[in-house]
């Protein structure tokens, strides 16, 4: 799960992470206080959306003074602010955080991610701050310094003082260094984030240390126990139907292709998105619906598919196993019958009673057309998308 | 022969009191695994599955109880989410040799805890978040549909559950039967990768070929090939699902998913073709490139 910046400053200053003073608004004419509390000075204006590269798309702006903060929050909330991240289309801007300005004298990465081969968490940092991390890590992998962490004990001292040597800081500055980076580990273990990234760190003018910026995922499978985190899960920043799909616990990601496809298990459900292009289709869209396959899981996959106006064809690819095709063709008919479903569906069904379940479709008297094996399915189903 | 699970298996499963804890045992049961014990703490002295010594499995509080009275050599766990960690490494400290947990949906943190629990010990784990082990017409730990299975010669290893499925069905309509079908898991942190269940196959004289069924993310596969390239003689076929995956999207399975550019299925793919796997382009191919492979090694399936 993500969520925005000014909600991840929130949660890493509570683990003594200094990050600027600032506040979120979402009318304009909240900035005057909010600059006059910060001292009436130059403020930064930033747009509060889930996607990188704000400040190129002009979602980052200095306003000079309290006048200024309001008339420039006032051009950034409710524009759609378009990053390489959002597509053409962009994101609508409802909140702007107000932030004292700062001036960097320096700026830094710093990341915190789980190292999947290595099995714990591990800490990175560069000098090349500012940048998208990914361009450093193709160009110049050798700037990126990383400190793996034992899990048990946590990140130690003596990895916080390297890490911050290897930044090029002063060693006056270690004491808070040590403190900003400990407390950020304390921040990514104590919260079961995914990832924590402060890009760019800064070295201030005037000696501080602070998170100019902050991004913070989350584990999902981990929220369960993180209400408060849960919580701030924002709807706004996510594909309507995906955000339905959550609520009946489905996995449904909307692509931009037309041939719907309803799967049972998340590795058939992507073979099946890749069988659908290697015939010659575009998926519209990845939905698991989970390892069985009862009647109601197949009516909220179907509500979720059609609710995607692209929608021409649907391929409905069950492998049962366990499970008994005729129940699970019972439940397609009753799902379709039941929703009016008008496009044409492909059904491809396997398990124990494949013969049974494929007769009660075809006597259904709906638009289903049986398929056996995925070939054959994802061939028909591309045919019907493409009429 | 066959890798990790055979005849001599005796299976202890970790929440068989629960809905698919009680529906797989049985299962297993009549595939004639011979499951041995349950453990759920505070059902200690019950029976599952029946009401007695002679119909039922008998029930403990906790696995080194079970392990003591039954002589169990394997779990598979069936254990909530927000439990299920704790359940591995009850099993680990009861020195059991194998545990398969099936569990979905087990938190990240959790399981680089539990990684570093085992670290040292004997035990193996296969999963999280997966189909589990069978050796087929011989033992079967987890939740795989054990018709579709036939007794031979193919090694398969994956990270997913019913694609693993579509991969067997595949190999059996042709007339091919396999040895054993590990499944992975499909978790970011996992107890045993591809290379391990690679090593194991490749020392297995019942295993004569190789299916690898991978996905997008983490580099797994990649790994898989590196050893593949240096030690494996035997064919391998590949498949990795996810070429139709958008970037930055979790596909599902908590580590499926292309970040940062890495982990997409033609690096994996190339990665594979590179060390000599023949890569499957489509996953209804899987079967007949396995046929293929086999034929041209002029083996017997």
């Amino acid at each position: 799960m993500k969520i925005h910046e000014y909600q991840a400053k929130q949660i890493l200053a509570r683990y003594g992470v200094a990050v600027p003073r600032g506040e979120v608004i979402s009318r304009p004419e909240e900035a005057r206080g909010v600059a006059d509390q910060l001292g009436g000075g130059t403020v930064v204006v930033k747009a509060q959306i889930h996607a990188g590269g704000r400040g190129k798309g002009g979602g980052i702006r200095l306003a000079r003074g309290p006048d200024e903060a309001v008339k420039i929050a006032g051009q950034i909330l409710g524009m759609r602010l378009v990053t390489h991240q959002t597509g053409p289309e962009g994101r609508l801007v409802r909140r702007v955080l107000i932030e004292e300005g700062v001036e960097a004298a320096r700026e830094f990465y710093l990341g915190l991610v789980i190292d999947r081969a290595a099995g714990r968490p591990v800490f990175m940092a560069s000098a090349e701050g500012g940048v998208e991390i990914e361009a450093v890590a193709a160009e110049q992998p050798e700037t990126i310094r990383q400190e793996a962490i034992e899990p048990a004990l946590g990140l130690q001292a003596f990895q916080a003082r390297k890490l911050a040597f290897a930044l090029g800081l002063d060693s006056s500055l270690m004491p808070a260094a040590s403190q900003f980076l400990l407390g950020l580990y304390r921040t990514f273990e104590a919260t079961d984030a995914s990832l924590v990234e402060i890009n760019p760190f800064v070295l201030t003018r005037d000696g501080r240390l602070l998170a100019l910026d902050a991004k913070m995922n989350f584990d999902d499978n981990a929220l369960f126990r993180h209400p408060e985190i849960a919580g701030l899960r924002d709807p706004d920043e996510e594909d309507p139907l995906e955000v339905k799909a959550s609520e009946y616990r489905l996995n449904y990601i909307r692509l931009d292709g037309n041939v719907g496809c309803m799967v049972n298990g998340a590795g058939l459900a992507m073979a099946t998105m890749d069988i659908i292009q290697y015939a010659g289709g575009r998926p519209a869209n990845f939905l698991d619906i989970g390892g069985g396959a009862n009647e109601d899981q197949v009516r909220r996959g179907f509500e979720i598919i059609l609710g995607d106006p692209n929608v021409r064809a649907v391929l409905i690819n069950i492998f049962g196993g366990i499970m008994r095709c005729d129940t699970v063709a019972n439940g397609v008919v009753a799902a379709a019958r039941a929703l009016g479903v008008k496009v044409p569906v492909v059904v491809r069904l396997e398990g124990t009673n494949v013969d049974l379940g494929r007769s009660i479709l075809n006597s259904s008297g709906l638009n289903f057309t049986v398929a056996t094996g995925m070939k054959d399915a994802a061939e028909k189903v591309v045919r019907l998308a493409g009429r | 022969m066959s890798i990790l699970v055979d005849e001599n298996t005796r299976l202890l499963v970790q929440g068989i009191t629960g809905r698919e804890g009680g529906f797989h045992a049985r299962q297993a049961i009549e595939y004639g695994t011979r499951v041995v014990a349950g453990v759920t703490p505070g059902k200690g002295g019950e029976f599952a599955l029946g009401s007695n010594a002679g119909d039922g499995v008998p029930v403990f509080n906790t696995v080194e109880e079970a392990v003591a009275a039954t002589g169990a050599n394997a779990s598979v766990i069936f254990v909530p989410a927000p439990f299920a960690a704790d359940a591995i490494m009850e099993a680990a400290d009861a020195g059991l040799p194998l545990v398969v947990a099936i569990t979905e949906g087990i938190p990240t943190f959790d399981m680089i805890r539990v990684k570093r629990f085992l670290a040292g010990q004997k035990t193996r784990l296969i999963g999280p978040n997966c189909p589990g082990v069978i050796s087929p017409g011989k033992c079967k730990v987890g939740i795989m549909p054990a018709h579709i299975h036939k007794p031979g010669y193919v090694g398969v290893i994956s990270r997913s559950g019913t694609l693993t499925y579509e991969a067997v069905g595949q190999l059996t309509a042709l007339g091919i039967g396999q040895s054993t079908c590990v499944g992975i898991g499909g978790d970011p942190i996992i107890g045993t990768s591809f290379v391990d269940v690679l090593a194991l196959m490749n020392a297995d004289p019942g295993t004569q070929a190789i299916v690898l069924i991978g996905e997008i993310g983490g580099s797994a596969e990649e790994e898989a090939a590196a050893y593949i390239r240096e030690h494996v003689r035997k064919p391998v076929v590949g498949f990795i699902a996810g070429r139709a995956a958008p970037a930055g999207r979790r596909m599902g399975h908590a580590g499926a998913i292309i970040s940062g550019g890495r982990g997409t299925a033609a690096d994996k793919i190339a990665a594979l073709e590179a060390a000599g796997v023949m890569v499957a382009q489509s996953p209804a191919l899987i079967g007949e490139v396995v046929a293929k492979a086999l034929a041209a090694r002029g083996a017997a399936v």
